[in-house]
């Protein structure tokens, strides 16, 4: 077990010092990221001062607080593409991980993981910023940032395990692009990455309570920007357990009989 | 005249070497399918919950989706393909090639590259605006589909300064990916007018990423908010960004040492 600590461990660091060389591409592309929720949070600040102020009951400075944690969560949430799984299976660079006695799990796990750190220093001025620009009301106590700090890595645990079981996928069939679109459309719509979850029709609402995207988004959003009740909090924080579990669970079997069908391309 | 014929030929070839891989289309359709109805429903989200945004009724937004979704076709098919081939010269010294021929090269990094299954994008954009045009209450005069016309080519070409400017960077920090990934997230604000956003951010998708004039002005064509002024504001401002383009150009050539550096 100190073995696989100190893979964790080493990976990470060499994470923090790859993407500290790369911090001009890493921060455009965070500056790039940031349009999204600034165009949400733009639409339905415009759609609460049409209705006078508020929709159900979520005012404008709510939408900046929801978004502007947005921001944080969406970054935590980054892990391994599953567009990364045709250049790992097309062009053979999963043999090299497979030789290492470690699971590539790990590998990814980590490396993520340690980048997050570099990450998250550079988000911090963008959330001045836009702290500054968008006027959030925030209503946060010691204990929901608590929660928050556990929430956002269970958020990446989770999101790295969806996504890998998706790009496993290309061990079947490298056609997956309209099948990866269909599932980050599910994404968007149904985990409050688009919109906060009760602005759903109560049907939608229903289907999200039922799939994990919403434990990846709107979940750890809601903990600091919402107003969660101690049962609500807790309660999220055991579903994401629980989805974790089933996460690595999928991961175990479909790497399984996945990897049976990997033939070393190229070199 | 020239140049024409030049860019007849090019866009023939380009469009020979995609009907090879014709069952990309597929795909393509699929794709273009899933964000038309991702977009279908944000849509429909949003004005479950209001029924006018920034003075502008559904059916009205329609139209705006509608041409971004058709900017989008354009930009992926031709503009996007030869920015990225043209990043690639650069980057390998092949540019040689293109500047050793005979004809003008900023016309002819512009042209080489198409990918054809992308522009199914285009066909679908006109299609929402067509199917949202049919639903509004006063339609367009021929004056204001001239207008959109206008404005639309206008649009086209703005899109493209605009690109080729960035991707120009290339000449003195070679790799210009991570900045034309910002502006790609950045044109995602089009897919609403411009007008609903605030002051400071409403500017910067005019002039600094311009989202207006590609997109938002020729919407309001067809919507009955384009005035003449407004149109020879988009001309103007056009003119000058491709007069810019063509100037960072020529500095940027000098600041290209080739294949053998």
């Amino acid at each position: 077990m100190s073995g696989l600590a100190s893979v964790y461990r080493v990976v990470a660091g060499t994470a923090v010092q790859t993407q500290l060389q790369y911090r001009t591409t890493n921060y455009l592309f965070m500056l790039g990221m940031i349009a999204e929720p600034v165009v949400y949070l733009v639409v339905w600040q415009t759609v609460a001062d049409a209705q006078g102020g508020s929709v159900q009951g979520i005012t404008a400075g709510d939408f900046a607080a929801y978004y502007i944690v947005w921001t944080l969560v969406r970054n935590m949430n980054i892990v391994f593409t599953p567009y990364g799984w045709e250049g790992r299976i097309r062009q053979g660079e999963l043999s090299g991980m497979l030789v290492r006695p470690v699971h590539p799990l790990h590998h990814d796990l980590a490396y993520f993981a340690g980048w997050k750190v570099v990450v998250v220093l550079l988000w911090l001025p963008i959330a001045a910023v836009l702290t500054l620009v968008f006027r959030p009301t925030f209503d946060v106590s010691p204990v929901e940032v608590l929660v928050f700090l556990v929430a956002i890595w269970g958020a990446y645990l989770i999101r790295s395990m969806l996504l890998w079981v998706l790009g496993m996928v290309t061990f079947w069939t490298t056609r997956v692009s309209a099948l990866y679109e269909l599932y980050f459309t599910a994404e968007l719509l149904l985990s409050g990455r688009l919109l906060p979850l009760v602005l759903l029709p109560a049907w939608a609402a229903t289907a999200a309570d039922w799939l994990p995207f919403r434990y990846t988004f709107g979940y750890p959003i809601e903990v600091l920007a919402g107003d969660l009740t101690t049962a609500e909090l807790w309660g999220g924080l055991a579903a994401q357990g629980a989805w974790v579990l089933a996460g690595t669970a999928m991961v175990a079997v479909v790497w399984r009989f996945g990897v049976r069908r990997y033939s070393a391309v190229g070199n | 005249m020239e140049s024409l014929r030049l860019v007849g030929t090019f866009l023939r070839i380009g469009v020979q070497t995609e009907l090879q891989y014709r069952s990309n289309v597929v795909f393509s359709v699929l794709q273009s399918l899933v964000a038309v109805g991702t977009s279908l429903a944000v849509l429909a989200l949003v004005f479950s919950h209001t029924d006018s945004l920034g003075g502008w009724s559904g059916d009205e937004l329609l139209v705006v989706m509608g041409v971004y979704v058709l900017m989008g076709g354009v930009l992926r098919s031709v503009v996007q393909p030869a920015m990225n081939q043209l990043m690639d010269d650069v980057q390998h010294g092949t540019l040689d090639f293109v500047l050793t021929k005979p004809a003008d090269s900023m016309l002819l990094v512009s042209i080489r590259r198409i990918e054809l299954w992308q522009s199914v994008d285009v066909l679908v954009g006109a299609g929402i605006v067509g199917f949202a045009l049919s639903r509004l209450d006063t339609r367009p005069g021929l004056l204001a589909v001239l207008g959109f016309v206008v404005a639309l080519a206008l649009g086209v070409v703005v899109l493209w300064a605009f690109w080729l400017l960035l991707t120009t960077a290339a000449f003195w920090v070679v790799r210009t990916d991570s900045l034309v990934e910002l502006l790609s997230g950045m044109y995602q604000a089009g897919r609403w007018p411009v007008t609903i956003y605030p002051g400071w951010l409403r500017i910067g998708f005019t002039f600094l990423v311009p989202l207006a004039f590609a997109i938002t002005v020729p919407a309001q064509a067809l919507t009955g908010r384009l005035s003449v002024w407004l149109l020879l504001g988009a001309a103007a401002f056009t003119v000058g960004l491709v007069a810019l383009t063509r100037w960072v150009w020529s500095v940027g050539l000098r600041a290209y040492s080739g294949a053998s550096a």
